[in-house]
């Protein structure tokens, strides 16, 4: 089931001119707040009437604007989890979770109610009320709801922003298990690149309205030219396949004939992990770096310098892993004589590398 | 009731009559209003507002003459219900018009506010669930505005317990007929004696508001509390 956008609407301050086709998985919407990601996803939603565009999920027309065609929001089939969860308050966690699953009764079911409640491990809040529940509670039983009502699609729309870091992980353990064991396409809408590092199987960049980039993590976030949430955010993806687990607590991780090292990881041997390593950790080394603490380095040649427009710049180095990007001083890249085509060594420490930057991936 | 004389008790028992009906059947009309002035906008609304709230702001007098030469047997309305029996004039059945009618925009302004409450994020939400309007509102507004319901409704009913200035211009002040409570308080003081029957009335009208605002106190508590989930 795939998923084709196109919409034209006008926004205070500028015009929103999208066009996408998004293939199964998770795609996420990604750029920073104000880009018009909410505006795309509530005229999906059907909650929003944009000025032109059409919408088709599979063979479903759920709107076209050339053709006059509007399917008002309860005909859509689509599955939305908004930022605040949005639960009944006078509903328990279980008529929540039944709501959408009664309207859509006619329908053969395409997920049982004990499966979900399995997978987001709501099983001891089903008597509860929404009032009773912590925000990451609240938030997967708005996941288990949006999935129950048998949706041809799933919107997200920053549905981690009003979580704590610790609750934002767990909630994204969840959204991958998801991902993972049901069909359902998902669009995930995020200004955060480590959300989406983690989750996207396609990412479509916005900015200012408009499209920037659209295509696999690994490639967005490989690219300096693509920094819609800013340089701090920058941060190359690493995909890899677990080697072994070591005794010492690393586990050791082959990232296309390059070995890494990471702290120890719950994915066991062979599954295929997505690694994301922030630019702002990767040193460079014009030479072979010897006598050195960090256990992970990569060699390759420097793709392009772009300078920023402080004292910083991103080196994006092309390597047998990947292309990893580096923010080093734009002194640092002078003294190094940093250009396209020079060779050099990406130096990546271990424990730089937290358990949020490491996806597990079917 | 053995205190009460049966001048006294028949006053109070129409005034429960009147009010109970004059509620009841304005709350579906209460709620459908309230809902069309919180939610929507089309040209006029403005002048729905006034119209809604024309009986708070006009003297009771000038409202109770109004409705007599719109619902009196020879007005426009009142004719016409004539010719299918339904007749306001002079009979209980007007007396609950007034009430109602004075009590509305009472009923309306308490029932807006919690309409203006309640997150429409949760109706696009069940929206997008699949629920069509009608069900939106069956299944999250009418559950979540039920105290603002029972608030409205209770201060409806003992605004319609009160009543007087509309009523007795619309239909009069006939024992039996068309007596309510304050109707009847009034005549006794009009005659020498009265004093004594008066002040029962007077005490039967304190505690039924009183009553009313406390069980509209403690129910709003216990549905509010339900609602939550707290």
């Amino acid at each position: 089931m795939s998923l084709s956008v196109r919409l034209t609407h006008a926004l205070a301050g500028f015009d929103l001119d999208i066009a996408f086709d998004a293939p199964p998985g998770v795609t996420a919407l990604f750029g920073r707040s104000g880009a018009g990601k909410t505006t795309i996803v509530n005229a999906v939603a059907g909650l929003l009437r944009p000025d032109a565009g059409r919408v088709v999920v599979g063979d479903r027309v759920l709107f076209d604007t050339a053709l006059g065609r509007w399917l008002p929001p309860h005909q859509r089939r689509v599955g939305y989890v908004f930022q605040e969860g949005r639960l009944f308050p006078h509903l328990s966690v279980r008529q929540n979770l039944a709501y959408g699953r009664w309207f859509a009764r006619r329908a053969p079911a395409t997920e049982s109610q004990d499966r979900v409640v399995e997978m987001l491990g709501i099983g001891h809040l089903l008597d509860r009320r929404p009032a009773k529940l912590s925000g990451g509670e609240k938030q997967r039983v708005a996941i288990g709801r949006a999935l129950l009502a048998n949706p041809g699609l799933i919107l997200a729309d920053e549905p981690l922003a009003a979580l704590d870091v610790a609750r934002k992980s767990e909630i994204l353990s969840y959204l991958e298990r998801v991902r993972d064991e049901v069909s359902v396409p998902i669009l995930y809408v995020s200004h955060s690149a480590a959300e989406v590092a983690r989750i996207a199987t396609t990412v479509v960049v916005l900015q200012d309205g408009k499209v920037q980039r659209q295509g696999p993590a690994t490639e967005v976030f490989g690219d300096p030219s693509v920094l819609p949430t800013g340089v701090r955010a920058a941060g190359a993806v690493l995909q890899a396949i677990v080697v072994r687990h070591h005794a010492d607590g690393l586990t050791e991780i082959d990232a296309g004939g390059a070995r890494l090292f990471l702290p120890l990881i719950a994915q066991s041997p062979g599954r295929e992990v997505r690694v994301r390593i922030a630019a702002h950790e990767v040193l460079l080394s014009r030479g072979r770096p010897e006598g050195l603490s960090a256990l992970n380095i990569l060699s390759g040649t420097v793709d392009q310098v772009r300078a920023g427009d402080g004292p910083g710049a991103i080196v994006s180095v092309r390597t047998q892993a990947g292309p990893v990007l580096a923010r080093v001083t734009r002194r640092s890249a002078d003294a190094l004589g940093l250009a396209h085509g020079v060779p050099c060594h990406a130096i990546i420490k271990t424990v730089s590398i937290a358990p949020e930057d490491i996806s597990g991936l079917v | 009731m053995a205190w009460l004389g049966p001048d006294e008790w028949s006053a109070v028992a129409l005034s429960l009559k009147v009010a109970g009906c004059a509620t009841l059947v304005t709350l579906p009309l209460g709620v459908f209003v309230a809902y069309v002035l919180a939610r929507w906008s089309f040209p006029g609304k403005q002048l729905l507002n006034g119209i809604v709230h024309l009986p708070l702001i006009l003297p009771p007098v000038v409202t109770g003459y109004l409705l007599l030469l719109t619902f009196g047997t020879r007005g426009p309305v009142g004719g016409l219900l004539q010719e299918i029996g339904i007749v306001f004039a002079f009979r209980w059945t007007g007396a609950a018009l007034a009430a109602g009618v004075m009590a509305f925009p009472l009923m309306v302004r308490a029932i807006r506010l919690s309409i203006e409450a309640v997150d429409p994020g949760l109706e696009q939400a069940a929206a997008t669930l699949g629920a069509s309007r009608l069900w939106v509102f069956a299944t999250v507004t009418l559950p979540l505005i039920l105290p603002g319901i029972l608030t409205g409704g209770i201060l409806a009913f003992a605004k319609a317990m009160g009543e007087f200035g509309a009523t007795i211009t619309f239909v009069s002040n006939i024992p039996g007929q068309t007596q309510t409570l304050p109707s009847a308080i009034y005549a006794f003081l009009q005659v020498p004696g009265g004093e004594t029957s008066a002040m029962r009335l007077v005490l039967v009208s304190v505690a039924v508001a009183i009553s009313a605002l406390m069980l509209s106190e403690w129910l709003a508590r216990r549905v509010a509390n339900r609602v939550a989930g707290t």
